[in-house]
């Protein structure tokens, strides 16, 4: 496996602890349907978020979050709504947010948890 | 999250408004949106304000950043808030002090690397600035010496946006860097055109005098080379020197009109001279996106020479009647109105026919009279009779031109004279000139005696109303410059040829 596909792995193995110690549930991880990849989907308090994870070594080329384009955006919609169908869940609000974590794999130098970034 | 403001001034003609920029620092995905109806060029300030703050070692903030330019309905174009908007954005981040960048003006563009350029219009911004009574504006290091030209407000220029963070005591180090400048405007060329190189046309140089005393528009038909040109670029110079008022006009339009660096306040006349294939738009101002001065708000206060003026459109010609009556020009697009001044003295000159022959003894015109009537019908009658003096230019003979027992006037004394006469006039109508009205009827009436040359002229249809009045204008200024009181008859009549040079 490529080396930025491991990083990549760790920044969702950290995002999942970090989004658990701050009282959610792990609905999903890496839920797949035909127009992509939901990274972790999680729950608290009658609300379902769907996590876009980005993990990055250094700020060099700009913060982890700023890869998140609006194609990227538009594509996380769709991708909600379609797990909404599959699963057939109806249990409350839904939101999108983004996790932009700076590390090397070992260490966290930086966690940003946006919330709701869908406005 | 955070908010950080500043303000910047937006300009419109020669109007500026302040407009706030605010900056919102909220949660969300990096982002730099920017609202308030920009045009291309500050929508493009997004992504130049970016580059600028993070190459200048500041970090851009890594969430939603919203700017907001209010008053919303004010259309805004131009990259002059650049500055503005990357100050506001690291008052936001507490990169820089927020108070002393929330109480300044900011004008100027950023470069990629954070250094700030110079912008066109910085004297009128900051003129505008310190109206709405602010004390300190922030400009480009390159627009330091236009900007400084604006007394009462204490200008701080800067390279970069590192020295703006400095200048707002920001506990930063600056780092020299190569100040971006406009091309300098050549430094003013002492005039080598003398009144004195007229040769053999006293009478046209008197004339010449009298248009510049009175500052009345002049008509010269004559053939070519007979001088037309000559005479037109040497009235400019007789011209006295612009008053502070006037001189700060000058200077904005200059500055607005952005052709290159201004660094001293214009203290001579401008002198405007396009070519006649010039558009009305050219002319008078205008075009889309910004409304910019034309050739006759430039030549403000100065001469706006049209050469080979039946080559004109007939439509461009006729586009400088209603503005050389009130004196300015308001031009109207549909996203916005601006105002520009228009006091300047026109000057015309045509040939007599289209071959330029017409009139001479020793040669033969070609032109047929139909054709020749249409050349002279191309000048319309109505901006025809907005012009004070009508001055038929022969060529020199050549028994004058090798002709020295006559003493030639030179542009200083011709100056002189032009200034005294100015003096007693602005002295005897206490200001502006007066209304026609007065001149005919009211405080400064003639005696009958001495307008009975126009009288009877007005009487035989020979003059309009409008004829009438400018003659006896040309009056008192010719009364003017030879010191009396009130005209006499003899300057009525001097008025009158001046007036009718063609027929005459």
């Amino acid at each position: 496996m490529a080396h930025k596909d491991d990083l990549g792995r760790w920044g969702e193995r950290v995002a999942a602890e970090y989004l658990e110690s701050e009282g959610y549930s792990i609905v999903d991880r890496g839920w797949r349907c035909a127009h992509g990849e939901i990274d972790i989907i999680v729950h608290r308090e009658d609300c379902t978020a769907f996590v876009e994870v980005k993990t990055r070594r250094t700020l060099q080329f700009g913060h982890p979050l700023e890869s998140i384009t609006p194609a990227k955006m538009s594509r996380l919609r769709v991708l909600a709504g379609e797990w909404c169908r599959t699963t057939g869940y109806s249990r409350g609000r839904i939101r999108i947010d983004g996790i932009g974590i700076v590390g090397d794999g070992v260490r966290i130098e930086s966690l940003d948890h946006r919330t709701d970034v869908i406005a | 999250m955070s908010i950080g403001r500043t303000r910047s001034i937006s300009l419109m003609g020669l109007t500026g408004n302040v407009v706030d920029i605010e900056v919102d620092i909220a949660s969300g995905l990096p982002a730099l949106v920017l609202i308030g109806l920009p045009d291309t060029s500050l929508g493009e300030a997004k992504d130049r304000v970016r580059s600028a703050i993070t190459n200048s070692g500041s970090a851009m903030p890594p969430t939603r950043v919203t700017v907001n330019l209010s008053p919303a309905s004010l259309p805004k174009q131009g990259s002059a808030f650049d500055l503005g908007i990357a100050m506001a954005i690291l008052a936001g981040t507490g990169e820089a002090p927020a108070e002393s960048v929330a109480a300044a003006i900011h004008l100027g563009e950023l470069a990629l690397d954070g250094r700030v350029r110079p912008i066109a219009g910085v004297l009128p911004a900051v003129v505008a600035a310190r109206d709405a009574g602010f004390t300190r504006v922030v400009v480009p290091a390159g627009n330091r010496a236009e900007a400084e030209l604006v007394s009462g407000i204490t200008v701080i220029p800067v390279a970069s946006i590192r020295h703006a963070l400095v200048a707002h005591g920001a506990d930063i180090a600056a780092f020299d860097v190569d100040v971006l400048r406009a091309p300098d405007a050549s430094a003013e060329t002492i005039s080598e055109r003398d009144l004195a190189d007229v040769v053999g046309q006293p009478e046209v140089v008197e004339a010449l005098i009298v248009a510049a005393a009175g500052a009345h528009h002049v008509y010269m038909l004559g053939s070519p080379g007979a001088g037309k040109t000559m005479l037109a670029e040497r009235l400019v110079e007789i011209l006295p020197d612009l008053t502070p008022e006037q001189s700060l006009e000058v200077t904005s339009i200059a500055s607005l009109a952005g052709v290159s660096q201004t660094s001293q306040l214009a203290t001579r006349p401008p002198f405007e001279s396009p070519h006649h294939t010039a558009t009305a738009v050219s002319i008078v101002g205008g075009g889309s996106g910004v409304i910019r001065p034309g050739a006759l708000s430039r030549a403000s206060r100065g001469v706006l020479f049209l050469d080979e003026a039946p080559e004109f459109s007939p439509a461009v010609i006729d586009a400088l009647r209603q503005p050389l009556e009130s004196g300015h020009i308001t031009i109207h697009r549909a996203h916005q109105v601006a105002q520009f001044p228009a006091h300047v003295q026109l000057v015309l000159a045509a040939n007599p026919c289209p071959c330029g022959q017409a009139g001479l003894s020793d040669s033969d015109c070609v032109c047929t009279p139909d054709r020749r009537r249409r050349y002279r019908a191309r000048l319309s009658g109505p901006v025809l009779d907005r012009i004070d003096i009508h001055l038929p230019v022969r060529r020199v003979a050549r028994a004058r031109l090798l002709d020295d027992s006559e003493s030639r006037v030179t542009t200083a004394q011709a100056r002189a004279r032009v200034v005294t006469a100015r003096a007693t006039a602005r002295e005897r109508w206490g200001g502006a000139a007066p209304a026609s009205q007065e001149l005919r009827a009211g405080r400064f009436r003639l005696a009958a005696t001495v307008t009975a040359p126009l009288d009877l002229a007005l009487d035989r249809g020979a003059v309009s109303m409008r004829g009438y009045d400018r003659a006896l204008r040309i009056a008192w200024t010719l009364a003017d410059l030879d010191g009396t009181t009130t005209p006499t008859r003899d300057h009525v009549g001097r008025a009158f040829a001046l007036r009718k040079g063609l027929t005459a």
